[in-house]
């Protein structure tokens, strides 16, 4: 029954899709969470110009080799432009928040 | 908070109040929040903790959508929207961006696709021209291919979705086929390029665009969908237009479509030859380690379904008749058969099948069950597709964490 009704519901709607779309303004300004704590602020002026920290807090527990290889990853294939100097630190950082200790 | 009995909103169960400086990862405090409701996706190994958006924290989006990133956007459709119906509404969608670099505005009267490359008339049209030619309509399962990376075991790095990194909708739209027609491909086309609006936030990034066969591209099915669930897309699904891929990962519907080149020569581009790669084996699967494997662009999806209405670790009486639901669909073709198991998969039954609605869609399943004997029971659902492919028992595994398909299973307790 649910099922039904949903189905009608989309047939009535799509009757509608004809009109030609209006233009759209929306709001993309919110920057999203920063890197906190002891050690991020070369991962905040490397990392955030393209993107927030959210996902990156989410990884699970990688070993520092492969924190490692996700910021050669970020440089080499997305061209990041990230100082050189501050490698070290940051993979320091993704290591201590997000390592496994290996 | 636990809930006794057969039927409740999975959020219900699973959502509690939270500081979000209590997370532990010293995430610091967005825009919106106080104190923020937080889901755990129950992910293997732990960190499995999202926090939810609040309604207008995203354009066109409504809240309780599971919040990923913030920039480039991630968000993600709970389960329990999956229960209210087989299509995803609009502003419960899920969104997912490469690039942060998306255009906050489209104008509808200036905006221009563009047709180019090994064609003999060039294009240049505008929405209303599009909207001119033979309209058609589909319902489509938008998966993005790293939908349940937060499942694999061993994990792997990447957007830790759970399994909401999906949706169907009713598209409508035109056929690519007849804008191709209109500018005239000439032979030796090889592919047809996609590209979009938006653009790498750093120098020298590579734009995202995605190639098609120009058999594909031809075949009638792939569309250009200016509606989605009848209304324009919202802005962060793809407006005003989005290529439809039925049956092929999401990777492949390019949102803000605004050119499309047609080639005489594969595609090297690196979101083609490099990124999204599969091991080049049935369920893309390999062993984790395992060196030199070859590798292929993942492509057609696999058949996949749920349980909606029962979140894992519920308590459900015993003796009590039971109704579970869920949905299934096909990967690039139909469901054949649903089948649903109360004791672990040792014994299977058919589900009882809703609504064809397309073969390429969500198909809703219900099936009633008694747990007769207290303790812990473990419930599956297992879906066969029109091809005769099943999900296997084992999950497949890949370094990419790309197309999970596996027998799901949910946890319940009879009490």
């Amino acid at each position: 029954m649910k099922v039904l009704l949903v189905t009608l519901l989309a047939f009535g709607s799509i009757a509608l899709a004809a009109e030609a779309p209006k233009s759209v303004k929306v709001d993309l300004s919110n920057p999203g969470p920063y890197f906190t704590g002891e050690g991020s602020d070369p991962v905040n002026s490397n990392c955030t110009a393209c993107h927030s920290a959210e996902m990156v807090l989410a990884q699970p527990a990688l070993s520092k080799a492969v924190w490692q290889s996700e910021v050669t990853k970020m440089m080499k294939v997305y061209k990041a432009s990230v100082d050189e100097q501050d490698i070290p630190a940051i993979v320091e950082y993704l290591a201590k928040v997000r390592g496994n200790g290996s | 908070m636990k809930i006794m009995g057969n039927m409740m909103s999975s959020l219900d169960r699973r959502l509690f109040l939270r500081q979000a400086g209590m997370l532990g990862l010293a995430a610091s405090l967005p825009k919106f929040a106080h104190a923020q409701q937080t889901i755990d996706l129950g992910l293997p190994g732990g960190n499995g903790i999202r926090t939810l958006t609040q309604a207008g924290e995203f354009p066109q989006k409504s809240g309780d959508l599971i919040l990923q990133r913030t920039r480039a956007p991630l968000l993600e459709t709970p389960m329990s929207v999956f229960d209210e119906g087989v299509f995803t509404p609009n502003d419960k969608f899920y969104v997912r961006w490469h690039w942060a670099d998306i255009p906050d505005s489209v104008d509808a009267e200036a905006f221009r696709l563009t047709v180019r490359g090994h064609v003999g008339k060039p294009l240049s049209l505008s929405l209303k021209e599009l909207m001119a030619l033979p309209r058609v309509e589909m319902a489509a399962v938008n998966q993005c291919s790293g939908n349940s990376r937060g499942f694999f075991a061993p994990r792997v790095p990447g957007g830790e979705w759970g399994h909401g990194a999906m949706g169907n909708a009713k598209w409508t739209g035109v056929r690519l086929k007849d804008v191709l027609d209109r500018a005239g491909v000439t032979a030796g086309a090889v592919q047809v390029r996609f590209n979009g609006l938006d653009q790498p936030t750093s120098q020298d990034g590579p734009d995202f665009m995605k190639s098609l066969g120009i058999d594909h591209a031809r075949d009638g099915e792939v569309m250009i969908a200016y509606a989605m669930n009848g209304k324009p897309l919202p802005l962060l699904n793809g407006f005003p237009l989005r290529l439809i891929v039925p049956g092929w990962y999401a990777t492949y519907w390019v949102k803000m479509l605004s050119d499309i080149e047609v080639l005489d020569r594969p595609d090297e581009n690196f979101w083609m030859k490099t990124a999204y790669q599969i091991p080049d084996r049935p369920f893309a699967t390999m062993k984790p380690g395992e060196q030199n494997v070859p590798t292929v662009p993942i492509s057609k999806m696999l058949p996949r379904s749920f349980v909606t209405n029962i979140p894992a670790d519920s308590k459900i009486a015993v003796g009590a008749p039971v109704k579970a639901r869920g949905i299934a669909f096909g990967g690039d073709c139909g469901v054949k058969e649903v089948s649903f198991s109360t004791d672990d998969g040792q014994s299977w039954r058919s589900a009882k099948l809703g609504a064809d609605e397309g073969k390429y869609g969500f198909r809703r399943w219900e099936a009633e069950f008694v747990l007769p004997e207290r303790g812990a029971h473990t419930i599956k659902v297992r879906c066969t597709n029109a091809a005769g492919e099943s999900q296997p028992d084992q999950p497949n595994w890949n370094g990419s964490g790309y197309m999970r398909s596996v027998i799901e299973a949910v946890a319940v307790e009879a009490v």
